[in-house]
């Protein structure tokens, strides 16, 4: 076991230093790691592990606390929140100072520049590999389509949106369409 | 260094703080949490200046870090110090924790029902489309230039077809991408 929660450590604390641009990010290569290296859960459970941290309050890279539980218990969950949070927690801290002494600085603006174009195509790799996962077939992807437009054009609640998204794959399944 | 709240206004406590983040925490579902923070903090408490809001929530963007809690730990450090560093990153992240554990708990016990599975797979399905128009809101705040269009078709077929190691296509792309954007801005 501390073999595992030093491996949980191993596989989030890196992935905590590129998360750039918000959690959603690094999806991609959690579920890579999760997955297909380490062999800790199925891409079916990781599925719901990422459905039910999308439905859960609080920031999504929770994602990771709900693995960690689910491959070593109670510590598994603290190593891989700890991991996933605290790196860069020290970071911001640090840059907390540095700000207010450079403010307006170039370097600043170059990072800020430079950063947004890698995490805008990090975070649709994410929702590539994703697409790739969801099961459910032409049927899920169209609730995705849909999810996307009625996010982009009315402030529905996301929670709302995913309530909607259940009870509508459930009840399409239960007619036999897909 | 000045941490104290401006205006005269009462300055919070560390406790305060937490139960804030914490609430805050709790009640925001599938992102948005920035908005929630920045009503709280400066419209209707006033605790701090837009600006001073509005600096730290691009610093928190850019900067590797959930972006929430970055901005939690930015937030409680220049109103109250240490102290609030500490009471925002706990505030923001046990308590959803904690819930987030119970859910998977609960679903776990509900996956004996096949009707669980499928209705996960919906909400999964819904909830690619947060992710999706996060992505969408990403790209359209990209410089219209050939170096920045091409970083980010880069990093997304690295990333999402070839499957690289996160780490080192953020350390090459970014490296490279934040030297072209310094260049252009030493040039202005």
């Amino acid at each position: 076991m501390p073999g595992t929660l030093l491996d949980l450590a191993r596989v989030f604390a890196p992935l905590s230093l590129v998360t750039i641009g918000g959690g959603q990010a690094i999806v991609s290569d959690i579920q890579r790691q999760v997955v297909d290296v380490h062999h800790w859960l199925t891409e079916a459970q990781f599925m719901n592990d990422f459905a039910i941290a999308r439905m859960a309050p609080g920031p999504s890279s929770l994602l990771v606390t709900l693995i960690g539980w689910q491959v070593a218990g109670f510590w598994g969950a603290v190593v891989a929140t700890a991991s996933i949070f605290g790196p860069t927690a020290f970071l911001i801290y640090g840059v907390a100072h540095l700000w207010m002494r450079y403010r307006g600085a170039r370097w600043q603006e170059a990072l800020e520049r430079g950063l947004r174009s890698v995490a805008a195509g990090m975070i649709l790799a994410a929702v590539y590999v994703l697409l790739g996962t969801l099961e459910g077939g032409w049927m899920a992807r169209g609730i995705t389509a849909v999810a996307t437009v009625a996010l982009m054009v009315t402030r529905v609640s996301p929670l709302l949106l995913l309530g909607c998204g259940a009870a509508g794959f459930v009840v399409l399944r239960g007619l036999g369409v897909g | 260094m000045q941490v104290s709240p401006q205006g005269g206004m009462e300055r919070p406590s560390a406790l305060h703080l937490f139960l804030i983040f914490a609430r805050i925490g709790l009640t925001s579902f599938g992102g948005g949490l920035s908005g929630w923070l920045l009503r709280e903090f400066v419209q209707d408490r006033a605790w701090m200046t837009e600006d001073e809001f509005l600096n730290g929530l691009s610093l928190s963007q850019a900067l590797p870090g959930v972006n929430v809690k970055n901005m939690a730990i930015w937030i409680g450090y220049r109103l109250l110090g240490p102290p609030g560093a500490v009471a925002g990153l706990s505030g923001i992240i046990l308590p959803p924790a904690i819930v987030i554990v119970a859910l998977g708990v609960l679903f776990a016990w509900l996956a004996r029902f096949p009707l669980t599975h499928l209705a996960l797979d919906g909400a999964a399905a819904a909830a690619i489309g947060l992710s999706l128009v996060m992505g969408i809101t990403a790209a359209r705040r990209v410089r219209r230039g050939v170096v920045p269009l091409t970083v980010m078709a880069a990093t997304f077929v690295t990333v999402g077809v070839l499957h690289w190691p996160l780490l080192w296509v953020v350390l090459a792309a970014g490296s490279f991408s934040v030297g072209v954007e310094y260049a252009r801005l030493a040039r202005r």
